[in-house]
């Protein structure tokens, strides 16, 4: 059969089993677009390259399947950055096909011309500048084998505007790119794992997003619960194991709980899961876990070891490799252990606040709302950490965060490729209004779209984390944290044709009628300006060391 | 005194963008890497590059890192390799 380069990649994509693609057209990827409207796969128009790469996410973070968009070369190219880097750093499988000049104007300094190969190089798992339409058929399932085998990440692929054009002669299509099969965890090792467990009095698992990508959390809960182990988890391991399973701790790091950072303290074992010792997880490294020997599994071996050395390591799949850890180990009782956790969590209470309209009060009552399959997304600041240390994650995959690269603007398109993935499940954008007018020109594709997605606004006129960094850490001096004009967003919301309600002060039954209308909807919640997000960890500190509330100074 | 080195041999795919990929992952892990000497082996598909690092306890994660890298076919560290092959270079360097 005879076609030109961007039929042949329309193609390919479809036989990957993609429907929906999320982008902008541009002067450099016209002819793929053209190829686009020939085929089966349905085109989200965004309002700005940075939320379609975040779309992209919201699709990819809830299903597990790589999910694709598009931008054009240049200015197109460079917006998507910020997505990719976010997707490189919690190991998200996005693949971005941008547009670029055609061959021959490479390297002149062309219009829209820039080195995107060049610019997309550390923030990728790997990245293609494409030559010539016949690679086409080796490098896209290679990109979306490259995305989703081992520890998932981004793959860039910038396609010329002539190689778009470029027609070729193909006489059958490749088979799709597929993850590759992960090699048997090894007995030898299991057995030193199971040892390692079997030996331990105060063990305890942290579960971090790998558990989540491999789709452990059924292996994580059958673990637990045979070797009676608590478990932490990181920001991306919220729905690792069920908020409610009896030996879910809840949240470790720097705005995790007091109960849970001793108990990593306490520990004689930490059996690390798909997690990487992230500092924001650990805090100061050498006084993390101090009394543990680690077991660590992770399907990236440059993991193992990168910032504390284990005693056992396993360069494994963690959804196998706790399977048939689960399998090798008889049934254990860490009761002592146990009691003396209960004992940490009465001795270090969480810090409470009476007022109805604090964030986490007002988290609460939402989630008291909300059905149990819902997905949550938020965007980056204070009401993340809320949401993070009081939203009860039920499910895999259905708390959406920018955890690695924290970007603020992540939320509200991600919410969107979350809702349009998922059509059946109600989906909650937890924003700050900084975090909200980062990438606030989507609430025009989410007006034009429909989907169901209610937007709380956590509006504090501040840039609330930094706010409080500046109060605890830098003498109250507020450089740059406090906006001094703040726009009408009801107004605004209304304006891109979505209805908006503001509450100044609690009103449960408003809050509940705001969750019955059907489609999308934002809640201007005015917050005070002044609350801290606590326990907090100052950075560079260790996790002991945490505030824990306001001092009286 | 001179800091320990030793050389780390790969054997990659040998296409326009590799080297970038290796440089660029020294420079964003802050790897230091002191010579590097790249030659295309015998076909032209694969070339071999020696590079020259400290020999410190970061040297496993570089390892690793590269060992990661989608064109990079084969990481070995070779502590059996004087220095030679890039003191030859040295020679050649000098001669102008």
């Amino acid at each position: 059969m005879k076609l030109n380069g961007s039929q042949l990649a329309v193609k390919l994509l479809e036989r990957q089993g993609i429907d929906l693609v999320a982008g902008i057209p541009g002067g450099a990827n016209l002819p793929l677009y053209h190829a686009l409207a020939e085929g089966s796969i349905r085109h989200v128009l965004v309002r700005h390259e940075q939320a379609a790469g975040f779309l992209a996410q919201g699709m990819a973070r809830t299903t597990g399947r790589a999910a694709v968009c598009f931008a054009t070369s240049g200015p197109g190219a460079t917006n998507l950055l910020t997505a990719i880097a976010d997707a490189k750093l919690d190991s998200i499988p996005v693949i971005a096909i941008t547009g670029q000049v055609p061959g021959s104007f490479i390297g002149t300094d062309a219009f829209q011309e820039v080195d995107t190969y060049g610019l997309t190089l550390p923030i990728t798992k790997h990245n293609f500048l494409v030559r010539r339409a016949a690679e086409l058929p080796t490098i896209i399932p290679e990109a979306f084998r490259i995305a989703l085998s081992g520890r998932p990440g981004p793959v860039v692929i910038d396609l010329p505007k002539d190689v778009q054009k470029e027609t070729l002669e193909l006489k059958e299509f490749p088979a799709p790119g597929r993850a590759d099969p992960f090699p048997a965890p090894r007995a030898e090792e299991l057995e030193a794992a199971a040892r390692l467990i079997a030996a331990a009095e105060r063990p305890l698992a942290y579960a971090g997003g790998g558990v989540i990508a491999s789709g452990a959390a059924p292996e994580l809960a059958a673990f637990c619960r045979k070797a009676d182990i608590p478990a932490v988890v990181t920001l991306n391991g919220l729905g690792a194991l069920p908020a409610g399973d009896p030996h879910f701790l809840g949240m470790l790091g720097m705005h995790g709980s007091r109960a849970v950072n001793a108990a990593v303290n306490g520990a004689d074992l930490l059996i690390v899961l798909g997690a990487r010792f992230d500092d924001r997880a650990t805090g100061e490294i050498r006084s993390f876990a101090p009394q543990a020997r680690i077991l660590h599994i992770d399907v990236d071996r440059a993991e193992l070891g990168k910032l504390r050395r284990p005693d056992v390591l396993m360069a494994a799949n963690v959804k196998q490799a706790l399977g048939a850890l689960t399998e090798l180990i008889s049934v254990q009782h860490h009761a002592d252990w146990r009691k003396e956790i209960a004992a940490l969590r009465t001795n270090l209470p969480e810090t409470v606040n009476g007022d109805p309209m604090h964030p986490v009060n007002l988290l609460r009552a939402v989630a008291a709302l909300l059905p149990e399959e819902v997905i949550l997304a938020t965007d980056v600041g204070q009401h993340q950490m809320w949401a993070a240390q009081v939203f009860p994650v039920r499910r895999p995959r259905s708390f959406l965060s920018s955890g690695g690269l924290g970007t603020m603007g992540f939320g509200l398109p991600t919410a969107l490729g979350a809702a349009l993935a998922n059509p059946e499940c109600p989906v909650v954008l937890v924003t700050g209004d900084g975090s909200l007018l980062m990438n606030i020109q989507e609430l025009a594709t989410l007006a034009e779209l429909d989907v169901n997605i209610k937007i709380l606004l956590f509006n504090n006129g501040q840039l609330g984390l930094v706010r409080q960094q500046q109060e605890l850490f830098y003498e109250k001096r507020y450089t740059a944290s406090c906006f001094e004009g703040q726009p009408d967003f009801c107004a605004i919301a209304r304006g891109f044709g979505i209805p908006a309600v503001k509450m100044e002060a609690f009103d449960g039954t408003a809050l509940a009628a705001f969750f019955e209308r059907p489609g999308p909807a934002l809640l201007d919640l005015a917050v005070t300006g002044t609350e801290n997000v606590y326990p907090m960890v100052p950075p560079g500190a260790g996790n002991m060391q945490a505030i824990y509330e306001r001092s009286k100074a | 005194m001179e800091k320990p080195t030793t050389i780390i041999e790969l054997e990659v795919e040998n296409h326009p963008g590799v080297m970038s990929h290796i440089t660029g992952l020294f420079s964003r892990r802050a790897f230091n890497l002191e010579a590097i000497l790249c030659a295309p082996l015998n076909g032209g598909d694969v070339s071999r590059l020696y590079l020259l690092v400290n020999r410190d306890d970061r040297l496993e994660q570089i390892e690793r890192q590269l060992e990661k890298l989608y064109d990079v076919k084969t990481v070995r560290v070779r502590d059996d390799f004087d220095h030679t092959v890039f003191d030859r270079i040295e020679e050649l360097l000098v001669k102008g």
